[in-house]
């Protein structure tokens, strides 16, 4: 995405500009194993137990 | 013994019929009526559009699964409804028309006790002049499409690679189209594939949408905890946009395309062109436009249906100012108010308005996304209207022990972001209820703690498990019960 990123930097005043963009540690941490592994049963649980509770 | 007829065989039908028969087993009948001889997984869709799977991947034909199941299945089209039956019968009854092989153009007369209309959406692209797959854009909507939008993705990616420049346009195809979500992660996933080739220098990729804001999705935004704030999903949305490279277009009703050209008008009311090389716009959707007819043949669609083609159930249709709306708006069982016997399901069902604020152009053009009830709503509606009709005809009672309001369900939505077991991406996202509910949750319109949005490698998997898990699920296997919707 470098060169997009470099593109579109330059258009200050654009509404890209005024975009918020991950830190190199939240791109990290987005690929990062075994955080996901974690974040994988976290958010199957999370959305189980909403599915359960959203009908009788 | 009672006979129960579902229409159609998508998430909410198909899940509907298993349902129907695993609790009513032999004693009594189950029909299913569809056009279609597969079932799809429609949210895999979109790695067909992008080459990453084959069509067959995300479908399996319904015929086998039926006959395992012992439910009758009739690959035909619902013509018309007689819920008063007719002169010459008694009971209420469904006029079908064959599309099988070998049965094309016959006509029967399926009787029922109870009905469940589960046909689904019927992609509008005639509401846009020019929208479509045999016109001047792709579509996703079906695996078809999807593999025809991969042909001339696949041809736009050539070109870029002999160093020519493409313009991508994706987004919806008509001002009240919904289903952005879907679109959403198309335009993510050719920006990840366009990346994954160093080709990004030859792209422009823009993101054309109805909303009002980024990140509505039909359903009026929606808030989400994170990094030490209460932040809207636009902020979500334009971050994950700008990440990816690509540009947006919001408040836009397109309203007709040509070759290379899409034409729209903005919520200002001023009009605009857009130049594309490949487009991917999601069309209208309406009901099935199957007619409604009395026992004496007197035409009642209006009684049943409205207008776009969808069922009337038990909600509150009273027109009413964006201000006066109420979650008791809301259908719960989804009855059709005219006829007892007779339920909807899925995209069927006719929403009593919105959940974005109704927006137009000064022009009086309606530029709004109608409401999303995609994958999760409908196969828990399907679910709770089979168990209904089960509870009836096993008690003889006319009440309604499960309830499924959408001002009560959650959603959860994975949004794709990026095809790969250690390098892809997806946005998780999920909401609690689906409808906002400003009375129940006054700061957000929903339960912050329930609201989720975080991006992730984890998305990939759980998007990529679902796909395993629901057509697992869905063909009828063991223990396919157990596996929520």
């Amino acid at each position: 995405m470098a060169e997009i990123q470099e593109r579109l930097k330059n258009k200050a005043y654009s509404e890209y500009s005024y975009a918020t963009r991950p830190t190199k540690f939240t791109l990290f941490i987005r690929r990062c194993l075994l955080f996901q592994i974690f974040m994988f049963f976290k958010l199957n649980l999370k959305i189980m137990m909403m599915v359960v509770k959203g009908h009788s | 013994m009672s006979k129960v007829l579902v229409l159609g065989a998508g998430i909410s039908g198909h899940t509907a019929a298993l349902y129907l028969k695993k609790i009513l087993g032999k004693q009594h009948e189950v029909i299913v009526v569809s056009p279609n001889s597969n079932y799809q997984w429609v949210p895999s869709n979109i790695w067909v559009g992008v080459g990453l799977m084959e069509p067959n991947e995300v479908k399996f034909k319904l015929a086998p699964v039926y006959k395992k199941k012992k439910i009758v299945y009739k690959q035909a089209l619902a013509v018309s409804i007689h819920p008063e039956g007719s002169s010459e019968s008694e009971k209420p009854f469904v006029n079908i028309k064959y599309v099988e092989e070998g049965r094309q153009g016959e006509e029967e007369k399926v009787e029922f006790d109870f009905l469940v209309n589960g046909t689904g959406p019927a992609l509008n692209f005639a509401g846009t002049p020019g929208l479509g797959p045999d016109l001047f854009t792709n579509s996703v909507c079906t695996y078809d499409h999807a593999a025809h939008s991969w042909k001339n993705l696949e041809a736009s990616l050539k070109k870029m690679e002999n160093g020519e420049h493409q313009t991508f346009l994706i987004g919806t195809g008509h001002p009240m189209a919904t289903c952005q979500g879907a679109a959403f992660e198309y335009a993510l996933n050719i920006a990840f594939e366009v990346d994954k080739r160093n080709l990004s220098h030859l792209a422009d990729i823009i993101w054309i949408t109805n909303e009002y804001e980024l990140g509505d999705f039909g359903m009026g935004g929606a808030y989400v905890k994170r990094g030490g704030y209460i932040t809207p999903t636009s902020v979500f949305t334009e971050s994950v946009l700008a990440e990816y490279g690509i540009r947006w277009i919001k408040q836009a009703g397109v309203n007709k395309v040509e070759e290379g050209k899409a034409f729209y008008e903005l919520l200002d009311g001023t009009y605009h062109e857009q130049n594309f090389d490949f487009a991917m716009l999601i069309p209208g959707f309406t009901g099935s436009r199957m007619k409604a007819f009395d026992k004496t043949d007197n035409e009642i669609t209006d009684k049943i249906f409205v207008p776009n083609g969808m069922m009337r159930v038990d909600a509150d249709y009273t027109p009413k100012a964006y201000e006066d709306w109420k979650p008791s708006d809301w259908p719960e069982v989804y009855q059709s108010p005219a006829y007892d016997f007779m339920y909807a399901s899925g995209i069927a069902f006719a929403p009593p308005h919105g959940m974005s604020k109704p927006m137009k152009s000064p022009n009086g053009t309606s530029i709004t996304p109608t409401p999303p009830r995609t994958g999760m709503p409908s196969g828990v509606i399907g679910k709770v209207v089979a168990q209904n009709i089960a509870y009836r005809i096993k008690t003889g009672k006319k009440d309604h022990p499960h309830k499924a309001s959408m001002t009560k369900q959650a959603a959860a939505c994975i949004v794709s972001a990026g095809y790969g077991f250690t390098k892809g991406q997806a946005a998780t996202m999920t909401v609690s209820p689906i409808v906002p509910d400003w009375d129940k949750y006054p700061e957000y319109g929903r339960d912050i703690n329930a609201t989720v949005g975080v991006i992730g490698l984890a998305g990939h998997w759980m998007k990529l498990f679902m796909h395993y898990m629901f057509l697992y699920k869905a063909k009828g296997k063991l223990g396919w019960s157990l596996i929520p919707e």
